[in-house]
């Protein structure tokens, strides 16, 4: 038999469960935070220990305008949230565009300080362990920027064109779940590595 | 009537184009997101993954009958013991075990698939494309001296002997790069679990009703997000340093070696974990029914599992008593690791209860449950032996530990792997699988498996490390490993009938009806096997044992909902 | 001990084969495996008590509550039974206790053994792991050597224990010998500590435990653990620069003129590589290829020729000599006693 008649439902509630995608995120944000931790844990573990070349302190400036500029954009991409859950698709996409905006300021800041530290301080990944751990966690991050940039710019697109309607806010909420992780990750790269380590 | 042309249509169109129908049988399964489909692959590939690593370590146990033996040159052997473990772990435990998942988990929840089915189909294909690319290295790898064989550097995979200078061909390469696909997969598999059983349970189903094959999938789920992201990072690490120059594990930078032990264990101990949860998630579905009782103490099995996930999460060190951390470490990591076996005596204790009591039916299902608790019994004591720091400084790399983890990978989750097969056959096929054949599969492999295992703790308290191609005459081993290596003939010979087993009761087993074992959960309410809408009408349920509730309607479970009550109230007559 | 000669020594390979056990970790002859003897005592005591209760338990209840009904014929369900707080609570707490008590005994072992207190005379010997020989030098002795390791009996009135300090110069190792104590790794870049101290004078076996690559299984130890006297007199001999036999001239002349010194050391003589074992002494030893082949003229010609004959994937390259230097190089290293 195919069916269950097991009994009428005893309960007045209405049977609500949490929505798949934001479950679905979570559980995406708890494994990479840990794929993060263990970067961390690795960049802590060597200040200090590097053999050669230049310190963090000889080499680091603190990326002031590009922090505010990612950390603001969690606040835009937020805004856009709002903005699309009371139908506001205009002011929807003029969100999403400056969130983009910022993120890319963002990348071109950290790929400018990139370029100083390769040929003016001639600080590489192969140099000591302080290079070694630095650009791979910066690297890590600023992958999982770009990847949140690219979706945040095929939202945009379909922003644009009109196709995000209300009844999509909550996949675009999910999707601003990642990019919030991501500033989270950050603000965390920032402490350790332009506070704790320099 | 109206419906017959159709049919005959269908038989004419089978008759004409044999090998369209092959094709789209084929098409079907390769593009489809069912999770039954997709459990069903899963196992499967498991299964032939399970043939080849045990042939390679019966190719050990033949070469370590004899001291000195020359059956296999020490890079082959090394070869064969990486790879034995690698894909015992990575293409064995974990497939079988999200294939099960996969499988049960809607059914038991009353849903009609995963939450993403596209990821879990994603998630099977990258699994099983990292296996064929592990595999593809014995045709494309070149070894530690450059001998084109596959894998050698364990399946731990130390630093710095992988390390380009001493791994010089690309060997640790296959390894990472399978490994991280597979990791890939195993998350996307964990997400959807999670996602499955918290999203998609039926009207009524609160969490405290969840049966406690979704909750320690839950629990398992849990672990695998926390476990592999380390082993992810890990690798990165090490392809980094092996192509880009970086100096994450270079001592000569001032790289650090432990640092890789540390990172891969934070994944390994988890790892062990994730492997065997399910397997208590298996003893808790069939040891009830076969007993003919409720579970004993439900809440306390939820919290001991959640528990132990999270307690797995602080013992990893114990893997690296020997490497010098000093004793305060040292003596952490004993705690800790006593400490696990609180939560997990619990469980054992109360299987014990549930089956206290009880009508016990020895099927061949329940007679493998039966023996997944005495050998995981056992497995639990010697790891107790293992955490006190001092005895591992004798025992750590040796075959004690070899045996202690068999016993546990072996004795207890394949155990129970067999248990949920000759259990869940007939739901998945439609057919019991021969009761005779599963008896000789039972006694030939316990036979089989106390031979190789029991005994293989008396070379390690002899003095024989691990991962040694071959051992020196003068020790006193060769009794030992002589009595290990006949241990796997017998294995081998009940495997095969096994396998057999399957294949026969497919075309000629029994019919099994919808509920063979007149059990209690979701499952056992739809046809067997389901259809691919699992529920024609999803459930409503008021109580752990929905099917008890029906079957027992005077008397149902929903009446001793809070929790464990004293005996004597719920002392009852069945129906 | 073993031998290659003879049909008696093949029964008594064959018969140690079976009962021989010089590397069992219940025959203690050291304090740090004593101690760890005793602590091994305790938790087999109870985990085999555990199991006893335990299975016994479980026995009992398969056989008592087996199903009696005839096959397809249930009739009763039993008693449904969901659980107890007590008896939950009592098998929660007695554990507890058990792992308490197992945790402070093992506690007291890890401090008596990593900080034990150092004996002003301590002998300290500097182990280096290598893919796949032991390197043993003795710092304030000026000794160096591979591969055996002799050190002084001690005994409980006056400890002269020995404490090695070890690193790795490559890959992972482990040094391993049961007899003594248990065991400690080798890490590059790292500087582990332990000490032995052999109650009886006799030879302690063991081997490398940490996979180190192709020829792991054939990094052996050997410890002598001698009479002080006897100690004494070693240190002297090996403390001398290379014996200088002129008879041997000519497989001198090969041994300098070739690779071998890139690799080798023979103090007294141009040869200082110290990539390979020294061979000062080498003469002298009992075994050649860590410890895996006796060491006789013929193992020797058959080593140096090819060091694969014994151990593939060895980092020594074979040597291609031709068979007129290979004997005399043989007759050369055999002199160095």
């Amino acid at each position: 038999m195919s069916e269950v008649a097991i009994g009428p439902s005893t309960s007045d509630k209405v049977w609500t469960l949490p929505s798949r995608g934001f479950v679905g995120m979570a559980c995406l944000i708890l494994a990479e935070a840990a794929i993060f931790v263990i970067f961390v844990v690795a960049y802590i573990f060597y200040i200090g220990k590097s053999l050669t070349g230049p310190t963090p302190k000889e080499v680091l400036d603190l990326p002031i305008l590009t922090t505010i500029c990612l950390l603001s954009s969690s606040l835009t991409v937020h805004a856009s949230v709002s903005a699309l859950r009371q139908s506001k698709t205009r002011l929807c996409s003029l969100w999403l565009a400056a969130t983009v905006l910022l993120g890319g300021i963002f990348l071109l800041g950290t790929a400018h300080e990139w370029y100083g530290l390769i040929y003016k301080h001639g600080l590489t990944i192969k140099t000591n362990l302080f290079g070694t751990t630095f650009y791979s966690l910066v690297g890590l991050h600023a992958t999982h920027v770009v990847v949140g940039l690219i979706l945040l710019s095929l939202a945009l697109l379909f922003s644009v064109r009109g196709e995000m309607k209300e009844h999509h806010s909550e996949k675009l909420e999910v999707l601003s779940l990642y990019w919030h992780f991501v500033d989270g990750v950050w603000v965390v790269v920032f402490l350790v590595v332009y506070v704790l380590g320099r | 009537m109206a419906t017959q042309t159709p049919v005959i249509e269908v038989h004419n169109q089978t008759a004409q184009t044999p090998r369209r129908l092959w094709l789209e049988v084929l098409h079907d399964w390769v593009t489809t997101v069912d999770h039954k489909k997709i459990g069903l692959m899963y196992i499967g590939y498991a299964l032939v993954f399970l043939v080849i690593a045990g042939f390679e370590a019966l190719l050990m146990r033949v070469q370590l009958a004899i001291p000195n033996n020359h059956f296999v040159s020490p890079e082959v052997f090394n070869g064969l013991f990486t790879m034995h473990g690698t894909t015992m772990v990575f293409f064995v435990g974990m497939p079988i075990l999200f294939g099960f998942g996969n499988y049960l988990i809607p059914l038991m929840i009353g849903a009609r698939d995963m939450a993403f089915p596209r990821l879990n189909a994603f998630s099977f294909w990258i699994s099983a494309f990292a296996g064929i690319l592990l595999y593809f290295s014995y045709v494309g790898g070149s070894g530690l001296d450059g001998a084109g064989s596959a894998l050698d550097v364990g399946w731990f995979a130390y630093a710095p002997l992988t390390a380009r200078v001493f791994s010089p061909g690309h060997s640790t390469d296959y390894w990472t790069l399978s490994l991280l696909l597979t990791g890939v997969g195993s998350i996307g598999t964990a997400l959807n679990i999670v996602a499955t059983i918290i999203c998609m349970r039926c009207p009524g189903m609160k969490m405290s009703r969840l049966p406690l094959l979704p909750w320690i999938y839950l629990v398992m789920s849990g672990l695998t997000f926390v476990a592999i992201g380390p082993l992810t990072a890990a690798q990165i690490m090490l392809m980094l340093d092996r192509y880009v120059g970086s100096h994450f594990f270079d001592t000569q930078a001032g790289g650090s070696a432990v640092l890789w032990m540390h990172f891969f264990w934070i994944f390994g101990h988890p790892e062990v974990y994730i492997l065997v949860l399910p397997a208590f998630a298996f003893a808790n579905e069939i040891i009830p029914v076969f007993s003919r009782k409720a579970i004993f103490g439900y809440p306390a099995m939820v919290a001991a599992s959640v528990g132990i996930g999270f307690i797995s999460l602080g013992v990893w060190a114990h893997h690296m008593f020997t490497v010098g951390l000093g004793p305060g470490e040292n003596t952490f990591f004993t705690l800790a690791t006593m400490i696990i076996s609180v939560p997990t005596g619990i469980k054992i204790f109360n299987w014990l209860a549930t089956l206290w009591g009880g009508k016990i039916q020895f099927t061949t299902s329940m007679m493998f449950a039966v023996g997944f608790l005495f050998q995981f019994l056992i497995a639990g004591l010697t790891g107790i032996m293992l955490s006190a720091a001092p005895f591992d400084w004798q025992l750590g790399n040796s075959y004690f530990v070899v045996a202690h983890f068999h016993y546990v990978l072996v004795g207890a989750i394949l155990f129970m792997i067999f248990s949920a097969f000759y259990y869940w056959y007939p739901k998945m096929t439609g057919r019991m699988l021969s009761e005779k054949l599963g008896k000789w599969h039972f006694w030939l492999f316990v036979i089989g498996f106390h031979l190789t295992f029991d005994f293989m703790h008396v070379p390690g308290l002899l003095g024989m490390p691990r991962r040694i191609y071959t051992y020196e005459a003068d020790r006193g081993w060769m009794i030992w490993n002589l009595i290990i290596s006949s241990g796997a003939v017998f294995q081998t010979v009940a495997t095969l009938l096994f396998v057999y087993n399957m294949v026969w009761s497919y075309f000629r087993g029994p019919i099994a009806g919808p509920d063979p074992w007149d059990a209690w959960t979701l499952e056992w309410s739809v046809s067997s096997p389901p259809p691919s809408y699992n529920f024609a009408e999803i459930p409503t349920v008021a109580s752990r044992r929905p099917l008890w509730d029906l079957k027992h309607p005077e008397d149902p479970d929903s009446d001793y909902e809070m929790g464990p009550v004293h005996p004597e109230e719920t002392q009852k007559e069945g129906a | 001990m073993f031998s290659t000669r003879g049909s008696s020594s093949s029964t008594a390979i064959a018969l140690s084969a079976f009962i021989a056990d010089p590397t069992n970790i219940f025959r203690p002859a050291g304090t740090p495996a004593s101690s760890i003897f005793s602590l091994s005592m305790l938790v087999l005591g109870i985990t085999a008590a555990i199991f006893l209760v335990v299975a016994g338990i479980l026995t009992f209840v398969l056989i008592r509550y087996r199903s009696r009904d005839s096959a397809g014929e249930t009739e009763q369900e039993p008693a449904q039974i969901y659980g107890s707080n007590q008896i939950e609570l009592s098998w929660t707490v007695i554990p507890i206790l058990i792992v308490v008590m197992l945790f402070l005994a093992t506690t007291r072992v890890i401090y008596t053994t990593e900080h034990a207190p150092r004996p002003a005379d301590a002998l300290d010997v500097t182990v280096i792991g290598h893919q796949f020989w032991w390197e043993y030098r003795y710092p304030k002795l000026g000794v160096v050597t591979a591969n055996e390791l002799h050190v002084p009996v001690s005994d409980r009135e006056h400890p002269l224990p020995t404490y090695l300090t070890m690193s790795s110069a490559d890959t992972d190792h482990s040094f391993w010998v049961p007899r003594l104590a248990g065991k400690m790794d080798l890490i590059p870049d790292k500087v582990n500590t332990m000490w032995i101290d052999p109650q009886r004078k006799d030879l302690y076996l063991g081997q490398c435990a940490q996979y180190c690559g192709v020829q792991h299984a054939k990094m052996l130890i050997r410890v002598y653990a001698d009479t002080p006297e006897d100690f004494a007199a070693w240190v002297t001999h090996q403390q001398q620069p290379a014996v200088r036999d002129p008879g041997v001239a000519e497989g001198r002349e090969v041994f300098m003129h070739n690779a071998c010194i890139s690799c080798h050391t023979i103090r007294g003589t141009v040869a200082n590589g110290r990539f390979g074992p020294d061979l000062t002494h080498v003469g002298s030893r009992e075994t050649i290829a860590s410890a895996s082949v006796l060491n006789n003229p013929k193992n020797l010609r058959e080593f140096i020729d090819n060091p694969a004959n014994f151990k593939p994937g060895a980092l020594m390259p074979p040597m291609h000599l031709d068979s007129h230097d290979l004997d005399a190089v043989t007759a050369y290293l055999a002199t160095l006693k």
